[in-house]
């Protein structure tokens, strides 16, 4: 039997505002616990919640940067429910009208390009936080503690449509949406913090078969290879399920990623009614054309429009565009080298970035931002290159001291007397030199052995100490054993 | 017998003051002594003098610095629902028995920045769900015209507190006809205004899209100043308004239209065209009940105005309707109350569900208990549709009825509050349903969240020693004007005037 897997997926990210969605509170990770939440996070008799117009543009900012249709008019809807970690019993969602409707993320998994569909993203506000260790009662009981700082949290919930075909596709469609988010600056993206959480809907059917199977939601991945794992094991729990002649059971189920299997959340929150009506204290959200495009003007310009730019406008291929707009810090730094350079360019520019640059910085752990070598001092380098002061190879020595601190390109060059020889009578000479020296090698090139021109060029570098223009090397020791 | 029944008005009280003739810690000890010896002990729910005289020491202050206004040293109370700090804050339930807000509810804040005085918390129907306050967990309140009749509900004792003559003006809300109920049957003055001028920050959610506040007096004169300093744009109340169509919803809006609407002459109405809906004078409505507001109808009629028939046509469905949003949102609403973070928890209990399950039964009484249970019904996975939805959508048949005569048949619409006068303490303790079913001539009003106040208008009952109260409805933001016209009505009869055993 050939299987199909449909996976939806539903990601909740939190959103850059410096206080929470429905109250002032910070929501700075990592306080004290129960200091960043007032009266209206604590949910305390008479408190009302009041919108944050931060977290309303950031969703703004977020439909137009998939293609969706930014509403209108939305409407906040209580998502009833008992638990102590959310306050008022009930969260402050969006059911049938949604913020943003419809959208699509494009992509590649490995270079196969792909588009998913998103359903919607609504607005909610987040729980708090259920901690089940060390604690205990008044006698002696274990107990459980709550921390409210990070309820009120805001959150856009992002839905794909179930059109996500395997574990691959997901992880390619996470990362892809996680980049899209931290580019636009209305999320972190920091996982371990919770920033940003991928709940994942499995199912699977006979392949052809339209009808979709019961699905299980693996909740709270928070990293990308957990999200991978967990996809893989519960399809394939299922198929084993299914051919042994089971039924699979809708539910909700965790990820243990110790023993790497996805397990029923122990619960009788499972088969919830959660009674969603539109919330009363909250009047629908307005979003008007006019503030519809005020944000679409403040955007930043997106990574499909940037690799658009770097394919058509500046040459360079579909996988080092695609690389290059991961993150929006790389991008920048790139074109501010670019910027620099002749038009012609930018694919050294590239090279250089996704190269040695990448190189360093996955070294020293650190991200492209705190690079010690600035997008202008990387550009001086690279014309050392093109007015061929220095060869390739010597220019990633100078990066290396560069990098270290010794200075920009043109004082290490000269401190290091590291500058080319482009003289063709000076490379002549050492040519006929070494051509003297190693008469059997020329005899082997003569027998055909094309390692003997190599070993040529580099008996040729040696003596010129590696500073020889080695294009014009080549080119004269190519004329001198014609 | 307390200093307030000396003065007739706010107005009086606050000159008297301002001239130096008493000064607001006098005042507040008298009243405070006033309370203490009124015989009904279960009125007051928070007494804490010391906090009271603190107030009227800075009362004095504004008063001796001049930067006193209408209400400074005035004595005031606020229902139970209103969160104070210092006072502890019960919504008259167990649930919440030792609960101390810290914070103030803005309507508190603003009366304390204008310069009342609190003199405590006032009982009321448990989460201001009733209309007798019977549903207090701490003990019915009585009506001071006779101890054996509620005084209304669920803002019970802030009406009793201001017809007994303990304060000047009390604080209540309005969710169903809450404040305008109980005034009725307490013969005072009560003004619900309309739904979003008034912040529900800090007032006890029962049903978000119709609880408002509203201040309970001796006459709509007083009522104004009340209302004035209570209204105003709150950006902490999402549903808070900030302009009133052209006008900006902040202090001097009603004041200046009440003072707009001012008539003189010998038919100062003339020109206002009274709406008197046919299906408020249905066979439900008792006879004593129907005289009292036809005769305050033709006294309006004497002073100029003109009566016009008008039919509000889906008045019948304003119960069902308001008995299916009202416990909707109260049943969720009431969810925060688990024993978590505040309120009862249970002493005893086997695991999370059981701590929350406890702590609810043992603090909830039972009206509250029935409310939250229709409302979680209501909005469950199948019903939805049948009951919440399509009750919204009957919601928007009375808005439409009311907006369809206001537009051009009448000005104000007139009637009666209630059915009947005060009923017996007790008497409907096995048919819970009775009282909902008198609710009928209020709720429409607070679906529509148009304005709509009751004022004295006569006395029935066996002895004709019992309140009755008209009703006056506006359309929306037209406090001011009906006020100005419940004033006017006032000048010319007594009604407001009478007290308990005096009657």
């Amino acid at each position: 039997m050939d299987w199909e897997i449909v996976i939806g997926l539903e990601v909740h990210t939190q959103l850059s505002t410096k206080s929470k969605i429905f109250s002032r509170s910070s929501t700075k990770f990592g306080a004290e616990p129960n200091t960043q939440a007032n009266a209206v996070d604590m949910a305390l008799p008479g408190s009302l919640p009041a919108m944050n117009r931060g977290a309303v543009e950031r969703a703004i900012s977020f439909g137009l940067a998939v293609n969706a249709t930014v509403a209108n008019r939305s409407v906040f809807a209580r998502k009833n429910y008992f638990y102590p970690d959310l306050p008022k019993n009930y969260q402050i969602s969006q059911f049938e009208l949604p913020v943003v409707i419809g959208g699509q993320l494009s992509f590649l998994v490995g270079e196969e390009p792909c588009t998913i569909n998103l359903t919607r993203a609504h607005l909610e506000e987040d729980a708090g936080k259920s901690l089940h260790e060390h604690f205990t009662g008044p006698h002696g009981e274990s107990s459980s503690g709550i921390d409210l700082n990070r309820a009120g949290t805001p959150l856009l919930e992002i839905v794909s449509e179930p059109e996500i075909r395997s574990a691959e596709q997901a992880v390619a469609y996470a990362r892809t949406l996680h980049s899209l988010v931290v580019w636009l600056g209305m999320c972190d993206g920091n996982m371990q913090e919770g920033s940003f959480r991928v709940d994942a809907n499995v199912s699977v059917r006979p392949k052809g078969s339209t009808k979709l199977g019961n699905r299980c939601e693996i909740k709270n991945l928070n990293s990308f290879r957990f999200l991978e794992r967990a996809i893989q094991y519960e399809a394939q729990r299922q198929i084993e399920l299914i051919e042994d002649g089971g039924r699979v059971t809708q539910e909700t189920r965790l990820y243990d990623a110790d023993k790497d299997e996805t397990r029923s959340m122990r619960s009788k929150e499972d088969s919830h009614d959660y009674r969603y009506f539109p919330d009363p204290d909250l009047p629908p959200l307005i979003i008007s054309d006019d503030w519809i495009e005020q944000v679409r003007q403040s955007m930043p310009e997106l990574p499909a429009a940037k690799r658009q730019r770097y394919s058509s406008d500046m040459g360079l291929s579909d996988y080092d565009a695609a690389q290059l707009t991961m993150h929006k810090d790389t991008a920048e730094y790139f074109e501010a080298v670019a910027k620099q350079l002749p038009a012609d360019q930018a694919k050294l520019a590239a090279n250089w970035i996704l190269g040695d640059l990448s190189a360093h910085l996955n070294k020293d752990e650190i991200d492209i931002s705190q690079a010690p070598v600035k997008p202008a001092s990387l550009a001086g380098l690279i014309k050392r290159i093109l007015d061929k002061t220095i060869s390739n190879k010597i220019a990633r020595d100078v990066f290396t001291a560069m990098w270290d601190g010794d200075g920009e390109a043109d004082a290490i060059i000269e401190a290091r007397g590291l500058k080319q020889i482009n003289d063709t009578g000076a490379i002549e000479a050492m040519i006929d030199e070494v051509l003297a020296a190693h008469p059997d090698i020329v005899e082997q090139y003569r027998a055909g052995k094309q390692k003997a021109f190599n070993s040529l060029v580099g008996q040729v570098m040696k003596a010129a100490k590696g500073k020889a223009n080695p294009q014009q090397v080549n080119a004269v020791l190519k004329e001198k054993l014609a | 017998m307390s200093k307030l029944n000396e003065f007739s008005s706010i107005s009086e009280l606050s000159q008297a003051l301002h001239d130096k003739k008493l000064s607001a810690t006098e005042l507040a000890q008298d009243t405070l002594a006033a309370i203490k010896s009124y015989p009904d002990n279960k009125l007051f729910l928070h007494i804490d003098e010391g906090l009271s005289l603190e107030q009227a020491k800075q009362a004095d202050a504004m008063l001796a610095n001049g930067s006193a206004s209408a209400l400074t040293g005035i004595p005031i109370a606020h229902k139970d629902l209103f969160v104070t700090k210092g006072w502890r804050t019960t919504a008259a339930s167990k649930m919440l028995a030792n609960y101390i807000s810290p914070f103030n509810a803005t309507v508190v804040e603003k009366l304390l920045q204008a310069g009342s005085v609190n003199m405590g918390k006032l009982s009321c129907d448990e989460f201001a769900m009733g209309s007798g306050n019977e549903n207090s967990a701490f003990g019915a309140v009585k009506n001071p015209w006779d101890n054996e009749r509620i005084p209304g509900g669920s803002s019970g004792g802030s009406a009793a507190a201001v017809a007994a003559g303990l304060l000047m003006g009390a604080t209540g809300t309005d969710t169903g006809g809450s404040v305008r109920q109980p005034a009725a049957y307490c013969g005072v003055s009560g003004i619900k205004p309309t739904y979003g001028t008034i912040s529900r920050y800090g007032i006890i959610a029962y049903a978000s899209s119709l609880d408002q506040a509203g201040p309970l007096a001796h006459s709509a004169a007083d009522l104004a100043l009340l209302l004035d300093s209570m209204s105003g744009f709150d950006p902490q109340d999402s549903t808070s308004l900030e302009y009133c169509d052209a006008d900006l919803n902040a202090q001097g809006r009603i004041l200046k239209d009440f003072q707009a609407h001012q008539a003189q002459g010998d038919k100062p109405l003339k020109g206002l065209r009274i709406g008197v809906p046919a299906e408020f004078f249905n066979a439900g409505l008792a006879d004593d009940v129907a005289s009292a507001v036809d005769a305050a109808i033709k006294q309006f009629e004497a002073l100029g105005a003109t009566r016009v028939d008008i039919s509000l046509p889906n008045t019948h469905l304003s119960i069902p309707a308001y008995y299916v949003i009202a416990p909707a949102e109260a049943s969720s609403n009431l969810s925060r109350y688990d024993g978590v973070r505040y309120g009862h928890r249970a002493s005893e209990y086997t695991d999370l569900f059981d701590m929350t399950s406890k702590s609810r039964a043992e603090g909830f009484g039972e009206e509250v208990r029935r409310r939250i249970l229709v409302g979680t019904y209501v909005l469950s996975h199948g019903y939805y549709d049948a009951y919440y939805l399509q009750a919204q959508k009957v919601r928007r048949m009375i808005i439409e009825d009311f907006q369809r005569v206001l537009k051009d048949q009448c000005d104000v619409i007139m009637g009666p509050v209630t059915p009947n006068i005060a009923r017996t303490i007790g008497v409907n303790d096995n048919d819970p349903i009775a009282d909902w079913l008198s609710d009928i001539y209020t709720l429409g009003v607070s679906l529509a969240g148009l304005p709509g106040m009751s004022i004295p208008c006569g006395l029935g009952g066996p002895k004709h020693n019992l309140p009755i109260g008209l009703q006056i409805i506006g359309n929306y933001f037209n406090e001011g004007q009906i006020l100005a016209i419940a004033d006017t009505y006032q000048q010319h009869t007594n009604w407001h005037q009478r007290k308990p055993g005096q009657a």
